[in-house]
Order: structure tokens, then C-alpha cells, then sequence
């Protein structure tokens, strides 16, 4: 059978899909320290990311085992993680400029 | 395993045989193209630059034009300037030049405007591609191949299948003793550290680390978020979300050799092994600093898919995303199943012999289709 979601490294709080699913589904995902499953609360399009574990406003994301941004927003198990709840924090000029005022 | 390639003078092996016809600058451009058109088997560069430089940029581009003109997939080289601008013609004929390459040269200005430019630079380009249609291919070994690598159009599958069945090709290519080079210093922000690991030395580690961080500087000096550049808007419909997420799939389309050295956009590197040029992340102009750096072969991983290829060196096309290459097989090469995760080192040994044959002679869907028209040359302005 098809893997429906692929987690890259057991440090990761995210999954990603490797198709589109509905809000409701349950996913089952293998990591090399276990496997894991997680009830969706949003549809996830195919190569889109949903969380696998509480995560706090301001906490980091992790795919690869890698930062790749923080959250902007307390994320549930089997959220949608994209931009709306999640934040790059580098080549943040806006930022560099607010500071320097 | 080896290839067919055309022996150069200089040691180098072509995968392709034109004659190139490169403008120094803008004003030049259509001019070079109408001489291109006249002659088959020539091949024009064309970019809009050349002109009211900042002396960083001017450096840049003499360097870049001089080392697309050595570029091994080039039999012979005529130059085209209009005789105003400030690129230095002279310098970026000698050395091609010093390749061994036939090298002329035309201005406009001097030649008497674009008819008499048009009318000499047809038969000067005539006579350069009857001497070049005289090299014939000889089998060689792949030591001699310079493979690079791009990705654009990225999505989610970029980082899961394609980047990492390219970047195991590299690795083959390195095992046999060839060369490869990758860029994209834009999409290095977040992954640097994993790249600096990978350095042979603590110098060469450091050196990515600043590059990373000299690109990025400029965004902040800027007070520009990078947010709305990268990563781009197709690239978030993808199920990208941040820099850093589409840095760490990016990179593993350097496979995972040691890193020899970090180059300057337009330099070529020197010696044989793995090695960055500090490039943007936008897809032509890229494409333009993998040519200057001597690449023969190109593999261009997509998403979303993309027609884009370079003028004179073949482009291999490869997607691990199955909507796009069902969509967009016109334009795609080659094609990574994402359940063939577990083996990626067989699809990578599938890429690598592709990659053979493309350098002895079969076409690649963006030559048979015509992509290469325009890449440009990327500027960094004054934010140098």
C-alpha cells in the first residue's frame, strides 16, 4: 500500500503528505524510533504539512531533523502547518529594520 | 563506464559542439542573434547587461562572459561589442583565448552598425562552424565530465526525490573522479551549517558559512523580508512554507561529497571534486554560473515542472512530483518515484548513466523544444 504521510526524522514535530487527505482521516506513519498516528483537523493537500505533537506559539518547526521556522500560533496534533501558523526567521529585513528604529 | 565527448585543446571535453556567438552587452544582443540565426550549428549567449556598472558588477560580468567562452561545450567563439560600453573585449578574448579556442571578435561601432556587423559575423561564425563540424566525439572517460545542478519550480517532492536522486549522481560522478558543482546561495539559508560540516577544510567551511550570510545581509540591509521572494508563491502551493524548509531539500542536489571550495558567480572552479559558486536562487541566471564554472551536463529538478534550459549546455529535466510529470511530460527528463525513497542510490545510478548518455549526444527535451533563449546574467548592484 501507498504511504500516505512521511515523517524524515524522528526529531521532526511535522509529517508531510504524500497524498490529499480529508479532515478526520487517521494516519499511521512509520519513524525509526516507532511508528506513530495522528487524527487530521484540516484537509491536507499532497505535499503539505501537518503537526504530530503539541506545539507552543513561538516554539521551533522541525522537518529533517532541521529548524525550518517557528510557530506563530499554538498548533494541534493533525493541524495544518504552513505559513499561516508558521514564520521563516531568516532574511528578515523587516525585522532588522524595526529593530534599528 | 565512459562517454563520447568532443576533445578540446585544452584537455576539456565537450558534451555539445556550437559555435558561440556572445554579446558583451545589451546593445549587442540582437545583433548576435541575427548572426546566430544565419548559421546553423552556432549558438547565441544573450543577457541586458554590459553597461553603467558598478565596479563589482563589471568585474562580474568580464569573468562570467570569459568563462561561458570556455565553456568545453564551445568549439570557437565570436565576440560581438558595441564599443562604448565598459566591458573589456580584448581581456575576455584572451582568455578564452587561452583555452585554445578560434576567438574573434566584432564591434559595432567600428564594423559600421548592424548590417556590415550582421554580414561579417556570418561568415567569421560560417567559416568557425565548418572547422568545428570537422571534431568528432571520442570515447572517454566520465572523469572528464562536470555535472551541475539547479532546482526551480520547487515543491515538497524537490527535497524528498529529485534533489537527493541528483545529488546521487554527483556522488557517483565524484567516486569516478570527475567533478560537479552546485549553487543557489539563496537556497543554502538554513543549511549552511550541514554544508560548512562537509568542507574539506575549517577555512572552505567558514567561507560557505560567510557566503550564506553575505547573501542574506543584503536582505536585512535592505529592510527587505524574504518572505516575499522566497519561497516563492508556486513554491508555497507546493507545501513549502519557509526558506529554510525549501534550503534543506535543496541542498541534497549536492549530493553528500566534501565540499572542495566556494567560488564567486562567473569563476571557474579548478581541480577535480564537489564545488559551490555563490549564485541566486533565480533559475536563469543560475543556470548561467553552472556554465561559466565549466558544466557539461545540467540536471534541473522540479515541482512544478519548467520548460527552462541553457543555450549551449543540455539541461536533464527531473520531477519526483507524478501530477506534474503526468502534465508536463513535454518537458521533463526524467522521473523519481517517491516510493523508490529506499533506494535511491539504484535511481541515482539510473540518473547517472542519463547523464551519460545526454553527454554523448541524446537530446534533451529542453534542447528539442528550443528552451534556451535567455539567461542572463545575475547582478548584484550596490548592495556588492
Amino acid at each position: 500500500m501507498q504511504k500516505k504521510a512521511i515523517v524524515l526524522n524522528a526529531k521532526d514535530n511535522v509529517a508531510t503528505a504524500l497524498a490529499d487527505m480529508e479532515a478526520g482521516e487517521v494516519v499511521e506513519m512509520e519513524t525509526d524510533k516507532g511508528s506513530l498516528s495522528v487524527t487530521l483537523v484540516n484537509p491536507i493537500p499532497f505535499g503539505h504539512k501537518f503537526s504530530l505533537r503539541q506545539t507552543k506559539s513561538g516554539s521551533p518547526i522541525l522537518k529533517y531533523g532541521e529548524v525550518i521556522g517557528e510557530a506563530t500560533a499554538d498548533i494541534e496534533p493533525g493541524q495544518h502547518v504552513h505559513v499561516h501558523n508558521v514564520a521563516s526567521t531568516r532574511g528578515r529585513g523587516d525585522i532588522a529594520r524595526e529593530a534599528s528604529r | 563506464m565512459s562517454f563520447w565527448g568532443y576533445p578540446r585543446p585544452d584537455g576539456s571535453a565537450g558534451t555539445r559542439n556550437y559555435v558561440g556567438v556572445i554579446p558583451t552587452v545589451v546593445c549587442a544582443t540582437a545583433t548576435c542573434r541575427q548572426i546566430s540565426d544565419n548559421i546553423k550549428g552556432s549558438v547565441p549567449f544573450l543577457h541586458h547587461q554590459g553597461c553603467a556598472l558598478t565596479p563589482y558588477d563589471l568585474e562580474l560580468v568580464n569573468r562570467t562572459l570569459s568563462n561561458l567562452g570556455r565553456n568545453p561545450n564551445l568549439a570557437a567563439v565570436l565576440l560581438v561589442s558595441l564599443g562604448c560600453d565598459p566591458v573589456d573585449i580584448d581581456g575576455i578574448a584572451e582568455n578564452i583565448a587561452a583555452s585554445k579556442k578560434p576567438v574573434e571578435k566584432l564591434v559595432i561601432q567600428q564594423v559600421g552598425g548592424t548590417i556590415a556587423t550582421v554580414a561579417e559575423g556570418t561568415r567569421i561564425v560560417k567559416q568557425m562552424v565548418s572547422d568545428a563540424s570537422r571534431i568528432r566525439r571520442e570515447q572517454m572517460d566520465e572523469s572528464r565530465l562536470m555535472f551541475g545542478s539547479e532546482c526551480g519550480g520547487s515543491d515538497t517532492t524537490s527535497g524528498l526525490g529529485s534533489n537527493p536522486a541528483i545529488g546521487a549522481a554527483f556522488d557517483l560522478l565524484i567516486d569516478a573522479g570527475g567533478s560537479c558543482v552546485f549553487s543557489e546561495t539563496t537556497e543554502f539559508i538554513g543549511a549552511e551549517h550541514l554544508l560548512a560540516q562537509r568542507a574539506v577544510s575549517a577555512e572552505v567551511g567558514r567561507k560557505i558559512v560567510d557566503t550564506v550570510k553575505r547573501y542574506e545581509k543584503r536582505f536585512l540591509d535592505a529592510g527587505v523580508d524574504m518572505r516575499g521572494t522566497n519561497p516563492t508563491k508556486g513554491n508555497i502551493e507546493g507545501g513549502l512554507t519557509t526558506i529554510e524548509e525549501k534550503s534543506l531539500g535543496a541542498i541534497a542536489k549536492g549530493g553528500t561529497a566534501p565540499i572542495e571550495q566556494v567560488y564567486e558567480y562567473g569563476e571557474r572552479p579548478e581541480g577535480q571534486g564537489l564545488f559551490i559558486v555563490d549564485g541566486p536562487g533565480f533559475d536563469a541566471p543560475s543556470l548561467t554560473c553552472l556554465a561559466a564554472a565549466g558544466a557539461n551536463v545540467i540536471f534541473f529538478s522540479t515541482g512544478r515542472g519548467t520548460p527552462l534550459g541553457c543555450p549551449f549546455v543540455p539541461v536533464v529535466k527531473v520531477t519526483a512530483n507524478g501530477a506534474t510529470y503526468g502534465r508536463m511530460k513535454d518537458n521533463i527528463d526524467f522521473y523519481v518515484d517517491l516510493e523508490a525513497k529506499g533506494r535511491m542510490g539504484e535511481v541515482g545510478r539510473e540518473l547517472f548513466a542519463e547523464g551519460l548518455e545526454v553527454a554523448s549526444g541524446k537530446r534533451t527535451k529542453a534542447e528539442i523544444l528550443d528552451q534556451s533563449s535567455y539567461n542572463g546574467i545575475f547582478l548584484v548592484g550596490p548592495l556588492a
